[in-house]
């Protein structure tokens, strides 16, 4: 039951359109707008309830409460954040950079909608299977330094310029382990395709034949998204808040927003690449595959929380040095250890 | 060759890692710090001048909000120089009180030492847990003084209040929860990678280097010198208590931040065993209703929270001090910023700023 609740859905409009003879384009074109709004509302519901978990948990942590005042438990809490944020001025300073400024806010909440298109949720549901999957992540992922840099550059703030400095270096370091890590990935399973590497894991998940690569990617994704311990970009204490710092209103709120929709991207991207994806471990098919997909990302997000609660930030110097003298070695010697296992592999079974 | 330039940024007195309205100019090549400005006096109230103009007794609520994390040490120098002044022997009993307050007090000072470094260096959980600690302490001291932060506890010749009805049963209770607290801190951030990695060898000051400034308390004793004036100079009934004095190595960030956790072990050390030698008697000494002390001048070291408190008070015989000043620790630790930051990255500034243990209130006075 519900295994097939959203493909039959789609597939039952899509029949029910075509009966009612509107042209095929009108049909297509109806179907993806739908798939949009579908990923949109996945989007924004995820990210205004993991802002209220990561208090939640956040409180559970610390030994406080957290939001317990707006509804039940405080599960509207970000909501009236949000309409708080939505009803502010949005003030613009002095000698900004007017356009960039402006831009930016809008831009850095695209990076994530599109990252969405070649995620498969669950048996049968990618908004679009494309076969470079996996190098369309990374490269849409690293779009987010320009956006983070015209945000800092044209705020004309020093705070936000060290910001945005910052997150150039950081992407620049962590880019390639996240690489590397996703490599071996793509190495194992012969395809670039995430639906592939999806079906590659059905019997064994790739975090058991690949946990050197699976803990270099849980930190460096982890940096990538400007989590804490590598919060260095934000750097609250340090440099206010980095990039934001000269945003207000819902420039600031759609910054926040994207914070969390990439953090929710990171879990994705764990779950897709070593925690199998949508397939259900035990052959515990009972449960659908998109329930399985969220279960499994919202334990990756829980994992991260975890690691954000407890640490404390990394100096700058530190994070470059971990990078580029220990996370970049250690997932080259993984990679070669995987291309020998792989060839020693079909050696013995042939 | 690319053409660089270095910038310099204003911290302050807006930020929010400046303890309060501290601000200083840096001049940054990247993120390294090649100069600082350090600019004080924001929260510059005057405090020497209006204690002219008040009776001794009526400057005593000034005292508290110099450091008003550990107000009580202050009221406690303050109380004590005067006594000095006006030759007062002070009833053993509220000498205990005095004790046992002045140590609360520390404890909730070092609380908030520990916090703030752990939410200057970005972990907001190693903030909470001091905080939900020093929550008992601030429950005590409220119990005793009726004020969480400003007591004016302290009389000249005794203490305002004899210990409330519970106090001590109260206090037996929740020493252990302090002490599983900074076990608990302990292990949350002093055994945490990363900070490790951020302060260790950070800032290092010798020994030379910090009596030159003039540093004392625990920041002088994590360089590795024992002196703590509680044990050296005792005053009030400090010689009676068995403690040890915890010393730190290297005197970088490091031993710093920890020693403040081995202090705190150490005052609930003195607090338990000055409940249990409190004797019964009077709180308050015979003191004339007008507190007029003879001609002459007096100068009172204690050791506060934060280092060495001194007060210096001119009488004239008058019923005002002609003259105070006050050595205060915060402002003493603050001189040596500048040469502690050049060199060091921007992350660093807020560790070492947070790590020698200054409050603004105490530094501009």
């Amino acid at each position: 039951m519900g295994e097939n609740l959203f493909v039959g859905m789609a597939k039952g409009l899509r029949t029910w359109l075509e009966s009612n003879h509107f042209l095929p384009i009108v049909t297509d074109v109806f179907l993806m707008l739908l798939a949009v709004v579908g990923v949109l509302g996945f989007l924004f519901l995820n990210a205004l309830f993991l802002i209220y978990y990561d208090r939640k948990f956040g409180a559970w942590v610390q030994a406080r409460l957290g939001p317990n005042r707006v509804g039940p438990r405080g599960i509207f809490q970000t909501v009236a954040d949000t309409l708080k944020l939505f009803a502010k001025e949005i003030f613009i300073p002095n000698n900004v950079d007017r356009w960039p400024y402006l831009l930016a806010p809008v831009l850095i909440f695209t990076i994530p909608v599109m990252l969405f298109l070649v995620i498969p949720f669950g048996k049968g549901m990618v908004p679009y299977d494309l076969n470079l999957g996996v190098l369309y992540l990374v490269a849409v992922t690293s779009v987010e330094t320009i956006v983070l840099w015209m945000a800092g550059w044209s705020s004309n703030n020093k705070y936000s310029l060290l910001g945005a400095m910052r997150s150039v270096a950081q992407m620049l370091s962590y880019e390639m382990p996240v690489i590397f890590a996703m490599l071996s990935v793509v190495m194992m399973a012969g395809s670039m395709k995430l639906s592939d590497i999806v079906a590659a894991q059905q019997k064994v998940w790739f975090i058991f034949l690949q946990p050197v690569g699976f803990l270099i990617y849980f930190i460096a994704v982890n940096a990538e998204f400007k989590r804490t311990p590598f919060d260095l970009v934000e750097g609250e204490s340090e440099i206010i808040s980095g990039p934001y710092t000269e945003y207000s209103g819902m420039n600031f709120a759609l910054f926040f927003l994207a914070e969390y929709t990439n953090f929710m991207i990171g879990a994705i991207m764990v779950t897709t690449l070593f925690l199998g994806g949508w397939n259900a471990p035990f052959g515990w098919t009972f449960i659908p595959s998109w329930l399985w997909f969220i279960i499994k990302m919202y334990f990756v997000i829980t994992l991260y929380m975890w690691t954000r609660w407890t640490f404390l930030r990394i100096r700058i110097d530190q994070m470059l040095n971990f990078a580029w003298k220990f996370l970049l070695p250690v997932s080259l010697v993984n990679i070669f250890v995987t291309g020998v296992g792989l060839y020693l592999y079909r050696m013995i079974r042939w | 060759m690319l053409k660089t330039q270095e910038i310099s940024i204003n911290v302050g007195p807006q930020h929010p890692s400046t303890h309060g309205v501290f601000r200083i100019v840096l001049k940054l090549d990247g993120e390294t710090i090649v100069d600082a400005e350090p600019v004080v006096g924001y929260l510059h109230r005057g405090i020497e001048k209006l204690a002219e103009d008040r009776t001794y007794t009526q400057v005593i609520p000034y005292t508290d909000r110099m450091d008003y994390l550990g107000a009580m040490s202050y009221n406690l120098g303050y109380v004590q120089a005067i006594e000095k002044l006006m030759g007062i022997e002070v009833p053993e009993r509220a000498e205990f009180i005095r004790v046992i307050a002045t140590e609360l007090s520390r404890i909730a000072s070092h609380h908030v030492f520990l916090a703030s470094m752990c939410l200057d260096m970005g972990s907001y959980t190693g903030w909470m847990y001091p905080f939900r600690d020093r929550e008992l302490v601030l429950e005590l001291l409220e119990m005793l003084t009726g004020s969480r932060m400003t007591f004016s506890f302290m009389r000249i010749g005794g203490v305002a209040d004899d210990l409330p009805e519970g106090f001590i049963e109260k206090t037996k209770q929740y020493l252990p929860k302090i002490l599983e607290g900074v076990d608990e801190e302990e292990g949350l951030i002093a055994g945490n990678e990363i900070f490790i990695a951020r302060t260790k060898g950070l800032a290092t000051v010798s020994v030379e280097k910090a009596l030159a400034w003039g540093w004392g308390g625990a920041n002088l004793r994590a360089s590795g010198y024992k002196f703590d004036l509680r044990k050296n100079r005792p005053y009030s009934v400090y010689d009676r208590f068995e403690f040890d004095i915890p010393t730190g190595a290297n005197g970088d960030c490091w031993d710093r931040f920890y020693l403040r956790l081995a202090e705190i072990r150490q005052s609930v050390k003195i607090i338990e065993q000055a409940l249990e030698m409190i004797p019964e008697g009077p709180i308050m000494a015979k003191v004339p209703k007008v507190i007029k002390p003879p001609v002459g001048e007096v100068y009172h070291e204690v050791e506060a929270p934060k280092g060495i408190l001194g007060y210096y008070v001119v009488s004239d015989g008058s019923t005002k001090p002609y003259r105070m000043h006050v050595r205060r620790p915060s402002f003493i630790n603050i001189g040596m910023l500048k040469e502690l930051l050049i060199g060091t990255k921007l992350a660093d500034f807020i560790t070492i700023f947070a790590s020698i243990d200054v409050v603004l209130g105490d530094v501009d006075c």
